[in-house]
């Protein structure tokens, strides 16, 4: 492996202190004992005190999570298979097509997929609520696990597909065993923006959600009008340590359990 | 290829994800284009779209989704490039994710302050004696703003197709005398070119119908497709009028699409280059 | 495949114990005996404990519920799916309900506290005899400025935004009939003209504002005011009131020539499931005690006559918040003009916006 020099790392860095700027600046002022995001007064915890003392948003917060992560899990799944299907689909003409199809719901804005979708619950009486949410997800997170697989299933020699068939593999195990394993950056790229897509979504969820369901960017843009108050730059600051933490502390843990096989590969 | 490993029982929950979340919704909003306001049966959505306003609309969106595209690719294709070379490179791809987890509005009101007379970059620029700029409200942060909301979905694509690269053909090309460049050229590029081809589409296809960025960091100085629907819509409930639009952003898409599959992909399945 | 089996099997694991948690957190919200009441606002647009308060009085559990546009909120309630038995509608948009057959009639009788509101708030063009509506907020579109950022430049007159000395410093509100309404105000015209005439006449007079707009921009207003990114803005008058609570050099008129009075409504939709505990809510909100604690909270002005009595006189003595009759007399209700018309002004909104640059 090249070892990176001066220069990539420098840049690397700009771009990662780019990405991480606005969220610091966030978490900056939760500290803020003044009322919003500029004078920064003086330092406080309230905001994160009162944050604890707000079930109501936590319950929010805590569906928020659940929607994203369920979702997230089953459009993978059918994206996975969707990606499969356009894969082996002969018809050139006809692939082309769905992928078409598979995009549309990337293009369209918000409101269109929303109100559409709202139309549709209604018509087959569907409760808005839980589940009309999460179906909502799952329904504009497929196209990204799609679009994040098929590249990856493109780049799979099909004679490694026929090598295992030829071995005595089953159709079964040509899966498992072979296409998975190898589509598995895909399957995890399209998994964390499935997850992306859900969490950011406000337009799609405001329309389809109800009797007493909320999520989080449904609490955040409703306040715009009268400001948002920095309970819920506390919560994301939380919300992203809490993220830091998990990632590094999984990130360490399966390291170390892999630790012998990396050893073996190089 | 004549094997099928999928059955059609596989296929079944994606077939009815297309017929019920995009062909229906295709269909309403079709349909609802050929509506004017009272739900009579009209042609003047679509006579309306070829007025200048909404050309001018179309041409302005383009030439931004354009330039969000470009720049994204231009920093994206590098981050991916030296991500691969990192030593922990799964763990910064997805420090390179999080950021997106944090709720955008409220990421974009980091962008004014960050951005604003008296924030932190004018603070600097300040310093180095260039004096106060106004930044926000220009194209220039909107383009900014957009490239940072969509460098993630090019990034990952990317880094996808890079990182299963075989280094072996990294190594005969430079052993058979290629300088980096005609290496990146010749072998990089476009053994990675669909990665890089799903990072378009994720990137333009949405940019075209940003909105608002357009109202929050550009003030309503630059008015995309997206923001017109959302009017149409939301505010003059012409819902006639915002399906229309919703029909040619499609057929857009279809053209994109078109124009970034198609002749190369029996080649790089084949690994040959040519 | 075995990483991926056990990421699923990580994943519902996990949403499984959240789910677990989050109706344990629900459950102990109190005795729901008395059934429940969901109520439909915008986001921070009520003081939590008065809810809390409420419940208790009553023992009927609240669900509170958000929206951030009056025609997102429309649109939920026209598709029906869910109950809500209160929402908060701004004037037009209760006529516009109304005219739709979403809003049921208010049977005032049953509103012990309905006298504490103002007369002067009562019985206006968008809801005769408030047959559907009662008052919540109210209050008005102006200019917001900030005095220390400005040389000398006064406003009394609309007009004054024209002036050459604000170059890229005024910032709009994205909105057709506010905007376009200020273009209206600046010529004398009616806020609710129909004239086309009149209205490409505001629009043209709009257009040479451009070389001061410095942005046309939505509630993201009162942080650009707050830490003194820009000058000058038309604003809402409750948005002032946020402004001016963070920075205390911002000041706020309402030009001579006259603006918009609004209102914020209760309203009981046609989606009601508790119509008696909707009256019991809002006889409670309109209660002079609770208003006045709700205004406090909000800061925006009430109609409730009864609640300035036990608010700061400091507050209610602003003439700027709430104005005296002579003033009130320069200011005009929305009405509702129809979608054709609320098209023409968005048409010319727009392109005003694009002329822009």
């Amino acid at each position: 492996m090249e070892k990176l020099s001066k220069l990539p790392k420098l840049y690397l860095s700009v771009v990662f202190i780019i990405l991480y700027a606005p969220i610091f600046y966030l978490i900056f002022y939760s500290f803020n004992s003044g009322g919003g995001m500029s004078n920064f007064e003086s330092f406080t915890l309230e905001h994160y005190t009162a944050l604890f003392e707000d079930t109501r948003l936590i319950s929010i917060l805590i569906n928020t999570i659940i929607v994203a992560l369920l979702s997230a899990l089953v459009s993978t799944a059918i994206g996975v298979l969707g990606a499969l299907a356009i894969m082996f689909m002969r018809n050139r003409a006809m692939r082309n097509a769905v992928l078409s199809l598979n995009t549309i719901l990337i293009v369209s804005p918000d409101v269109i997929i929303g109100a559409s979708f709202l139309i549709l619950f209604t018509l087959i009486g569907v409760k808005l609520g839980f589940a009309s949410v999460l179906i909502s997800h799952i329904a504009f997170s497929i196209p990204i696990v799609v679009i994040m697989v098929l590249p990856k299933l493109q780049e799979m020699s099909p004679s490694l597909i026929d090598a295992a068939l030829d071995l005595g593999a089953t159709k079964r195990d040509v899966l498992t065993r072979v296409i998975i394993p190898f589509i598995k950056p895909g399957i995890f790229a399209g998994f964390f923006l499935a997850l992306t897509y859900s969490l950011d979504d406000f337009a799609v969820t405001f329309f389809v959600t109800g009797n007493g369901f909320s999520t989080l960017s449904v609490e955040i843009y409703s306040m715009a009008r009268t400001g948002v108050t920095l309970t819920i730059n506390a919560l994301s600051g939380l919300i992203f340590f809490v993220t830091i933490t998990l990632v590094l502390g999984y990130y360490a843990i399966s390291r170390k359990t892999k630790a012998p096989h990396t050893g073996v590969k190089k | 290829m004549n094997n099928k490993p999928l059955r059609p029982l596989y296929t079944l929950p994606y077939a009815a994800w297309i017929i019920l979340f995009v062909i229906a919704p295709i269909a309403l909003i079709v349909y609802y284009s050929f509506l004017d306001l009272v739900g009579n049966f009209t042609l003047d959505n679509y006579r309306n779209f070829f007025s200048s306003v909404y050309l001018k609309l179309t041409i302005s969106s383009f030439w931004y989704a354009f330039l969000i595209t470009a720049f994204a690719l231009l920093f994206a294709y590098p981050t991916a490039y030296f991500l691969t070379k990192t030593k922990h490179k799964y763990l910064w791809l997805l420090l390179i994710i999080i950021p997106s987890w944090i709720n955008l509005l409220l990421k974009t009101y980091a962008f004014i302050g960050l951005f604003g007379l008296y924030g932190p970059i004018n603070a600097f620029l300040e310093l180095t004696g260039l004096g106060k700029q106004q930044i926000l409200f220009t194209d220039f942060s909107f383009v900014f703003v957009s490239v940072y909301i969509f460098i993630p979905f090019m990034i990952l694509p990317i880094f996808n197709s890079l990182d299963k690269l075989n280094p072996t053909l990294i190594d005969a090309s430079r052993d058979l005398g290629a300088n980096s460049w005609t290496t990146f050229r010749r072998v990089i590029w476009p053994l990675t070119l669909n990665g890089v081809k799903s990072g378009i589409q994720v990137v333009f296809i949405p940019a075209l119908s940003l909105f608002m960025i357009t109202r929050l960091i550009a003030g309503n100085k630059v008015i995309t497709l997206g923001t017109a629907i959302e009017q149409q819509f939301l505010v003059t409930q012409n819902w006639g009028m915002g399906s229309t639009i919703a029909v040619f952003l499609i057929l857009f898409m279809f053209i994109i699409m078109l124009m970034t599959s198609g002749k190369e992909r029996g080649a790089s399945i084949n690994g040959k280059v040519k | 495949m075995k990483e991926i089996l056990r990421v699923a099997a990580l994943i519902v694991t996990v949403s499984v114990v959240l789910w677990f948690i989050n109706s344990k957190l629900n459950a102990s919200g109190g005795p729901s005996a008395k059934g429940t009441l969901t109520v439909y606002n915008w986001g921070e647009f009520i003081d939590p404990d008065l809810l809390k308060q409420f419940e208790k009085e009553t023992g009927i559990k609240v669900i509170y519920e958000t929206f951030d546009t009056n025609e997102g909120m429309m649109a939920k309630i026209e598709q029906g799916g869910t109950s809500y038995d209160i929402t908060m509608p701004s004037e037009y948009m209760v006529e516009m309900m109304a005219e739709k057959d979403l809003l049921l009639p208010i049977n005032h009788n049953k509103l012990s506290n309905f006298k504490n509101i103002d007369p002067y708030f009562l019985d206006l063009p968008f809801d005769p005899g408030n047959t559907y509506s009662i008052p919540y907020f109210w209050g008005t579109v102006g200019i917001a400025f900030n005095p220390t950022l400005l040389e000398g430049q006064t406003f009394e007159s609309w007009d004054n935004l024209w002036d050459p000395s604000l170059k890229q410093a005024v910032i709009l509100v994205d909105s057709a009939r506010e905007t376009i309404g200020m273009g209206l105000n600046s010529l004398d015209y009616s806020l609710n003209t129909t004239d086309l005439d009149q209205l490409r006449k505001a629009t043209d007079k709009l257009k040479t504002l451009s070389p001061n707009v410095k942005a046309v921009i939505g509630d993201e207003v009162t942080q650009l005011m707050v830490n003194g990114e820009a000058a000058v803005s038309l604003t809402w008058s409750g948005q002032a009131a946020d402004m001016m609570s963070e920075n205390e050099d911002i000041d706020y008129i309402v030009p001579k020539e006259g603006s918009n009075l609004w209102f914020d409504n209760i309203v009981i939709p046609r989606t009601a499931k508790n119509i008696e505990g909707a009256y019991a809510f809002i006889n409670f909100m309109l209660d002079a005690k609770m208003a006045a604690q709700n205004a406090d909270y909000v800061g925006y002005s009430t109609p409730n006559l009864a609640a300035l009595d036990f608010m700061d006189p400091e507050v209610t003595s602003d003439e700027r918040f709430y104005p005296d009759e002579e003033a009130r007399n320069h200011l005009e209700v929305y009405k509702n003009l129809g979608l054709e018309m609320l098209g023409h002004y968005n048409e010319l909104f727009l392109e005003f916006k694009m002329d822009m640059k």
